[in-house]
Parts: C-alpha cells; structure tokens; sequence
C-alpha cells in the first residue's frame, strides 16, 4: 500500500504527540552480537506505542517508551547490505562524518564529546519520558534486568531528564518558554495555529506518504522497514547558565533591561512572547496564547529587524515569509532538559546542564542539515557578516551581533558561546511493524 | 551596510587565480552535496556547459523569450538564487550544439541546492536541463541527481576577476537605493 491514511496504530507516539512527563532518561546502546540485540528488541517492543495507542489512554499512562538506531545498528541487528545502502547518504555517513556541515568544529567537535555517541559502536537508543521520577527508577531497574538477560547488549551511556522547576510551563534553563512551535501534520487530526502558514503534508515528516512535492520521495528497502518510519537527529546541548546570566548583567543595567537583551537574542520574551507582537514589553498571557504567540510574520510587520534582529534565534530557526519554501524546511522538535537547575542568583556551580532533543524530519540533509548549516551557522544570514546564532549556533567569541535600533543599531562584539555541544546521532525511527520485522530478522520464515 | 570581512575592500580591485580542478586542496568547504567551490572576487558562480540533445536547439532557443516574459510578469522570480547574472550561450563543436549555462551569485549554492530545483521546476527553467544529454530523469524528487549532474559538467573558472570584489548585489542595490534617498534629500531641500 502506497500513502493513503495516516497509519497512527503503526507510527511511533513520540512523532505525532507529546508526552505530559516531567522527567525521563535516554540509554544508549552497543549490540555486541546480533541474536542478543534482537533479543532486546523483541522484549522492549511490546512497550513502544504507537501515536493511536497514546492518544487513546493519555491521561493514564505513567511511562512513554520510544527506540531507535543508527545505520550501524540496523546492520548490528542484521539488516542485509543491500538494504543498507538504499538508506540516505546522510544517515548511512552518520553525524560524525557531517559535523563541519553542521558547524560541529572547535569545542563543539565530537570527539570533545562526554556520552560515547560519537563511536561507530552506538547502535541504538531507548527513550523513557516519565511522568514522576519514582515511575523512571521503576523503568530504570527493569530495562537494567532486562538487558542483563540479553547477551552483548550493552550500555554506552545514560542521560537523566528533569523538567526545569517552575514546572507550570515547559521551559529550558535560560528561562526561555519552549514548545512553541510544532507544525500541524496534514491527516494527523492536529489544526495548525495561526501564524503556521497551514498544516504540512505527513511525507515531510513520515517516509511512505506524499511530500510537499506532491509526490511519495523513495523509500529505502524493504519497504516494510521504512514505511511509518522517519529520521531523528539527536543534540545534545549544554546550556552555560552561568555566562548566559553575566552577559545580560553586563549588557542591561535594570531588571528590565536584561530581559529586553534575553529577547533580543531569542526573537521572544523568556516568557515566549514574540518580539514582533510584544515589542516594547513583555506579554506573558500572550506568550501562552496558542492561538496569538505565532501569529505574526516578518516580510511586512518587522522588514527591518527593530522588532527581532534578523540573526535572532527565531528568525533563523524559522524565517517565515522571509524564506522560501518555508514548508520543505519543517521540522518536529522532542525532547527535555537535563542536569540540576540553576536558581537565580545562584552563582554558576560548574554542573552540566541543558537540552537534550530530537529533530525529527524525513530527510536529515534537506531539513536537519539545511538548518544547520544555513540557517543556524551562516556568517552570512540575510547578509549579516559577521554573525551565527546567538543562541545554538557555533561560537568561539570572535563574532558579533546586531540589534537594529533607531537611531542606530547596537553592536555587541566577541559573543560568548551561550551552549556547547556534547553529543549527537543519526537515528532512524521505525514504525511498530518495522520493529517487529526487525526483531524477527535472522529466525527462518 | 553589511559587515562583510573587512579584509575584502570593494574599492581595490582584485583577481584571483584558482588552482585545475576549481579548489584550494587545503581549504575546501564541505557543503551537504559535497565541497563547495571557493568565493571568487566575482562572487560565487558556475559555468555548466552540456551537449544537447539531438535536434533541440530551437526548443532551447524557445526558453529565452519564456524567461524574459516570466521576469517581466514576475521580478522577484530568481530571488532565491541571489544572482548578478545569468548567460546563456549555444555554439558548436564538431557539428554537435553545446549548451553552457554561467550564473554569478552570492551564495554558494549547496546551501539552496532544493531551494533552486524547487524554482527551476516553477518556471519551467527545469525544462531547458532536459533538453541537455545525461540529465537525471528523477531530478524533481532527488536533489543529489541534479547536484551531481551540474558538477559533473561544471567547468570551474581558473582566473576571475571583480572591479568591485565581493560585493553582493543586494549591497549593490542598497547602495543604489542610499544614493536615489539622498537625491531625493537634497532636491527637498531646494
């Protein structure tokens, strides 16, 4: 069967909805032999969901489980060659072989990264959101039990995920409101909010559907191994609360001032106010407004940056009408922080702390990569010189940023790197029946 | 005004020899299809030169006016590319037509590598390729084909010459809308 109906009973929950946890862990894992690692995953799948199977009993669950695996570990459990090389280039590279394209060089380099993600050894990875850290020990120790039942499956490294208090909204350790922005999937039942420029076909996002070219892209083979699947980059970013917080003090003298620098980087008030809607003064019933937070554009409301600086965050991450084919160029954002919070006032304690998300898309080098590498990492962004992300993208002190202001713009030189990188990976995520495909793989048939 | 690298002063002209092959072997940028050819003081650019098809010319020829009348209706139509220019020639060698396509623009163009296959299918641009022997037939849905097919018939340059280096053309034309603003200033003053 070829496109059609969204499959929800067969794609991954963690694609279509988000988990209502306040905490989780991430496991990454090596499959020393291939019997023992699909062993693991004949065990664990039975306890992955689908998005139909969530959305039903939301309210219920206490634990939401998610796999998937890098090109290796698909040839660890025992995927052909021949199935093998009709995944992407990109995927099959790996994001280690990417990382001058995605501006992964200098302290963000990984082989200056701390979880192992960066060996060819990483195979796999579980994802556990819970919704109370008592329900994550629980998992915890049965996962431990159970890969201690499969021969050669082995644990590279572990990441603890912990909501950031105050908990009444999701928000990342600058302060900064997040899950603002998640695109409506056509055929998914979702509405897109205002200011999202409609809902975007499913192929953007789940491979065995139409795309926004109107037309199902290849899929890789069998196609029982693709279809409801989709490709997922993981970053993991620590968050330098500490230098964050002193360049706000040095660059705003009053309360206010400060939260107007945190804005300006962003393109949003830490409360999630847009710029654009809110320009003089933060707005935080707005800001949690679904139906208002988005609505805005930049071509004809903020032509000149006095609203968002153009090499704001936003304003790379999506540049709107200022963009073109915007909707090739979606993306699904997961994931949560980690590390110990921060409080105010608190003075920086060395810890590591940060966001540890998914990117997920169905092609890593027209989405993922594209970002990266022009939105995020170009000098050059709407002709700015001298500039990348304030926030996320590559920077070693020695480029700048521009608030465009009247009379004239204010110029900040040598920008700090506000995170650091300190893991990354390529995973495919495949759809329930491709899990059990995978995991039957190697038994006569 | 742009912040571009200070080391690139428009007012000295500059040219710059580039090694066969089109790449500096020790500084090649890898792009997300492969190395990017280096920034010249002509900016970026390409020269694609490709055998037509058998009995095409007139077909090809036939684009010229569809473009023009498509710029004319639309202006911002190429927008995406950032181009200074585009020529298009058709000669002969051996009694066999050859095609070349030379763009000057100011971004590398990896970077809108889907950006520019998307606008090509829209204006029809897409059309003249097929016209050209070796053009992948599946170039719509596989941006890796067509990005393989122009550097495979890339002919880098190895001199290229800039009387204003580097400059893009929206600083061009930001300077040309400064200068129209202060004409304007001063016959207010009058």
């Amino acid at each position: 069967m070829q496109g059609g109906k969204l499959e929800l009973d067969d794609i991954q929950h963690i694609l279509l909805t988000r988990a209502p946890a306040i905490t989780g862990r991430y496991e990454f894992l090596s499959f020393r032999n291939a019997a023992g690692g699909r062993a693991w995953l004949s065990a664990i799948l039975e306890k992955v969901h689908s998005a139909a199977a969530v959305r039903a009993s939301v309210g219920k669950d206490k634990r939401w489980v998610s796999v998937a695996f890098t090109w290796n570990g698909l040839r660890a459990l025992g995927v052909d060659d021949t199935s093998l090389a009709t995944f992407p280039e990109e995927f099959k590279q790996g994001v280690v072989a990417r990382a001058e394209i995605l501006g992964d060089s200098g302290a963000n380099h990984p082989k200056n990264w701390v979880d192992n993600t960066a060996s060819p050894d990483l195979h796999a990875i579980v994802i556990l959101f819970a919704k109370d850290p008592a329900e994550r020990g629980r998992c915890q120790s049965e996962h431990k039990k159970l890969i201690a039942h499969c021969e050669g499956v082995e644990v590279l490294s572990s990441l603890d995920l912990e909501a950031v208090p105050p908990l009444a909204y999701p928000h990342d350790h600058f302060g900064y409101r997040d899950r603002l922005s998640e695109p409506a999937i056509e055929g998914s039942g979702d509405e897109p909010r205002p200011g999202f420029g409609g809902s975007v076909k499913a192929g953007e996002f789940i491979l065995g559907y139409p795309d926004e070219e109107g037309s199902i892209p290849p899929l890789p083979r069998p196609e029982v191994l693709s279809r409801n699947g989709s490709y997922m980059a993981y970053r993991r970013l620590q968050e330098h609360v500490g230098a964050f917080r002193d360049f706000l003090r040095q660059h705003g003298e009053t309360q206010e001032q400060q939260e107007l620098v945190a804005a300006k980087l962003m393109g949003r008030w830490r409360s999630g106010a847009p710029l654009v809607l809110a320009p003089h003064k933060d707005d935080p019933e707005l800001a949690a407004d679904m139906q208002r937070t988005n609505n805005f554009n930049y071509k004809e409301m903020d032509p000149h940056g006095y609203a968002v600086p153009l090499g704001a965050h936003i304003r790379r991450m999506n540049p709107r009408d200022t963009a073109a084919n915007m909707n090739r160029r979606r993306m699904i954002r997961r994931g949560a922080p980690y590390g110990p919070h921060l409080p105010e006032g608190t003075p920086e304690d060395g810890k590591e702390r940060g966001i540890a998300a998914f990117v997920i898309c169905a092609s890593l080098v027209r989405q993922f990569e594209f970002a990266q590498n022009v939105w995020i990492n170009d000098k050059n962004f709407h002709e700015l010189g001298n500039e990348r992300d304030p926030i996320i993208g590559n920077q070693d002190g020695t480029l700048e940023y521009k608030i465009p202001m009247r009379p004239i713009r204010k110029k900040i030189t040598g920008l700090p790197a506000f995170t650091t990188l300190r893991g990354g990976a390529y995973f495919f995520l495949p759809g329930l029946k491709a899990l059990r495909y995978l995991a039957s793989l190697g038994t006569p048939r | 005004m742009s912040d571009t690298p200070k080391q690139h002063d428009w007012t000295k002209p500059a040219a710059m020899a580039i090694p066969k092959g089109g790449f500096f072997k020790d500084k090649v940028e890898q792009g997300r299809y492969g190395p990017i050819f280096p920034k010249t003081p002509a900016c970026y650019g390409f020269t694609i030169i490709a055998k037509i098809k058998p009995g095409r010319e007139e077909t090809i020829r036939s684009y010229a006016k569809k473009i023009e009348e498509t710029i004319a209706g639309l202006p911002e139509a190429l927008e995406v590319l950032q181009l200074h220019y585009l020529r298009w020639v058709l000669f002969d060698i051996n009694k066999e037509t050859y095609f070349m396509y030379q763009g000057i623009f100011d971004t590398d163009f990896d970077k809108y590598t889907e950006d520019a296959v998307a606008l090509f299918s829209k204006y029809g641009i897409n059309t003249v390729f097929e016209n050209l022997e070796g053009f992948p037939e599946d170039w719509k849905t596989n941006a890796s084909a067509f990005v393989e097919f122009v550097r495979e018939h890339q002919c880098p340059s190895f001199l290229e010459y800039g009387e204003y280096p580097y400059v893009s053309a929206r600083e061009i034309k930001k300077a040309l809308k400064l200068k129209a603003a202060f004409s304007d200033a001063l016959d207010q003053m009058q």
